[in-house]
């Protein structure tokens, strides 16, 4: 059997019992004999398969659910969850990087500024959106749309999806460094509350980028990590093939980023990972948004910036002696 | 060539290309221009050679003792050293590559910070160590930075620091990147308390370094024709496909562009830095 490319290489099996249950479906239709208890045989073989593979993944297997091709991006998870999105472009001073898009919405009609990376569906689209590497204007967009949140004493809801920023030389000419500092500089301090969620790839400094808030979230099966795998691998093993060693060593997943206290929250993903049950997926992390803009539109600013400080100033691995 | 080489023929010699040219100890060759020069006289001259005016590299206890007044000087953080939570092990374990950075620098990690004075004018400085793996920030690097600020703050003192780094610590993994977060919201309060911070940009100063505290100084100063950006040269290549242009990331080059607000020869930080440090905190200027 062919390989299905909507499915990884470790949900084959599951992807060729999909398949079957497909075929069985339209000998169903114009058939006069009754197979729906053998589709429901089969499905209910799938769903136990897939938990099964689901239950025990490796960090690079996850590292390839982040980054599937049918995964739901930004623009997906706004749909779903906001009302009234009007898309707001542009840093004012060079150009509108479309791997980063932002804009204001209604959710459960309170404004909300949401900014997030934006991957390409099509290879048009892909190419246009840089495959969701963003250049120096798309964080300085970001952190337009984030003063401009502030002043308007709007919350900012984040979504990372990125492999992380892009190498170029016009992208180091514009101050890529300085872009992304400034970001952190200024969301350590900006004056209404963030919130995160790592939807997908969180990559290095392109993520981090817009990934300084008050509450950090991710999706069961996204990643977060200092460099890409492959980029560890290039570098730490001089091969960019080992890249499921260095995914392993460096610990991407959400449940070990939790407990070393990196991240605050996992929004659990439908069987089978988010783009099985988009819906599913959107109300959970629409529910975890809520629930945590709730509380943090209660306290105090002043408050909200210290707690803010203490969370960073806590990240770190050492000993004093 | 020794009278032993002279008599043997010819085949048998190694090649001097593949040969540390000049043995440590009297005599150095600048990295720049390869002109010889004697060890003391390049020391007197801050490791800028008399030839050429290259900077070349230097530790960070140099650095600082260079920078600093002989007197007055506080070690900050010094008490801090690296922890190995994931037990990361690439082609070697991260625990024996600590060792042996340990052992070859002197350094627990690649930040050093004190509390001290440039010409009677006091601050808070801090350098890294290049050649504590590759002055890559970990959790040290970022805590020890931390608490230069803080010091800084409590004493209404300027924070100066001397970049040299590859980047983020990739054996810390994704506590490495969150120094960056880390050190920037620091940065963030000294802003906020109208401290000055001056970042000094030196050869090479790259990744989650230069995207973070390092591109934030209330002044940007670099070196002469310091590597400084995100990523790395060969990195842009390989994603681009495309030569790279001439001076490309070096000093001038950030200079051109906007990034940085001077060159400063490094016989002049001194006089340069405390000069403006003096007129932010409205004071006069120390001689």
């Amino acid at each position: 059997m062919s390989m299905d490319l909507n499915y990884l290489q470790f949900e084959q099996p599951v992807a060729e019992l999909e398949a079957k249950i497909e075929e069985l479906r339209h000998v169903g239709n114009d058939s006069e004999i009754n197979i729906n208890d053998e589709i429901q045989r089969l499905e209910h073989k799938s769903q136990n398969l897939t938990r099964q593979i689901f239950s025990n993944l490796s960090q690079w297997q996850i590292s390839q659910l982040a980054r599937h091709p049918l995964r739901p991006y930004t623009l997906d998870y706004i749909d779903q969850i906001f009302h009234e999105f009007e898309e707001l472009h542009g840093d004012r001073a060079f150009a509108d990087d479309p791997a980063i898009v932002g804009g204001v919405a209604r959710l459960e009609g309170k404004p909300v500024m949401i900014i997030g990376h934006q991957k390409g569906r099509n290879t048009k689209e892909k190419i246009r959106r840089n495959w969701g590497m963003p250049r120096p204007e798309g964080y300085r967009k970001a952190m337009r749309l984030m003063e401009l949140a502030e002043r308007f004493k709007m919350p900012v809801v984040t979504f990372i999806d990125t492999t992380g920023a892009y190498c170029g030389i016009n992208a180091e000419e514009r101050g890529q460094s300085e872009a992304i500092a400034r970001n952190l500089l200024v969301m350590s301090q900006l004056k209404t509350p963030i919130i995160c969620t790592v939807i997908g790839e969180g990559g290095s400094g392109g993520a981090l980028a817009i990934g300084v808030g008050d509450r950090v979230m991710m999706l069961q099966y996204s990643t977060y990590s200092v460099i890409s795998p492959e980029g560890c691998a290039s570098i730490l093993w001089k091969s960019a093939d080992r890249a499921s060693e260095a995914a392993e060593a460096m610990n991407i997943a959400a449940p070990k980023l939790k407990e070393l206290g990196l991240i605050d929250q996992i929004i659990e993903e439908p069987l089978g990972s988010a783009y099985r049950d988009v819906e599913t997926m959107s109300r959970r992390l629409k529910e975890a948004l809520l629930e945590n803009l709730d509380r943090l539109g209660q306290m105090p600013i002043d408050k909200l910036l210290d707690a803010r400080y203490k969370r960073l100033l806590q990240f770190g691995n050492y000993r004093e002696v | 060539m020794s009278w032993f080489e002279k008599i043997l023929p010819s085949g048998l010699r190694t090649s001097t290309s593949n040969k540390r040219a000049v043995p440590e100890g009297l005599w150095t060759k600048c990295t720049g221009c390869s002109a010889v020069l004697f060890r003391a006289d390049l020391e007197r001259n801050l490791d800028v050679c008399p030839k050429c005016n290259h900077h070349m590299r230097i530790g960070a206890r140099r650095r600082l003792d260079t920078f600093l007044d002989k007197d007055g000087r506080l070690e900050i953080g010094g008490n801090i050293e690296p922890d190995d939570v994931l037990r990361f092990k690439d082609s070697k374990k991260y625990r024996d590559r600590l060792i042996q950075a340990q052992k070859a620098t002197g350094e627990k990690d690649a930040l050093v910070a004190m509390k001290g004075a440039v010409k009677g004018f006091p601050l808070v400085a801090a350098a890294f160590e290049f050649r504590f793996m590759g002055g890559s920030m970990g959790s040290v690097v970022g805590e020890r930075f931390v608490r230069a600020a803080d010091v800084s703050m409590k004493e209404h003192i300027p924070l100066v620091c001397f970049s040299a780094s590859g980047g983020a610590r990739m054996q810390e993994a994704l506590f490495s990147l969150m120094q960056m977060a880390k050190t920037s919201a620091a940065v963030a309060q000294l802003r906020k308390r109208g401290i000055p911070f001056v970042s000094v940009l030196t050869d090479p100063t790259m990744g989650g370094v230069s995207a973070s505290f390092a591109m934030l100084g209330d002044i940007n100063v670099a070196e002469p024709n310091a590597l400084i950006g995100f990523a790395g040269p060969r990195v842009i290549e390989q994603t681009v496909r495309e030569t790279l242009p001439e001076g490309f990331q070096r000093s001038e080059f950030l200079l051109e562009h906007g990034a940085i607000d001077f060159i400063a020869d490094r016989r002049d930080l001194r006089d340069r830095i405390s000069k403006v440090m003096a007129m932010f905190m409205n004071e006069a200027t120390p001689y």
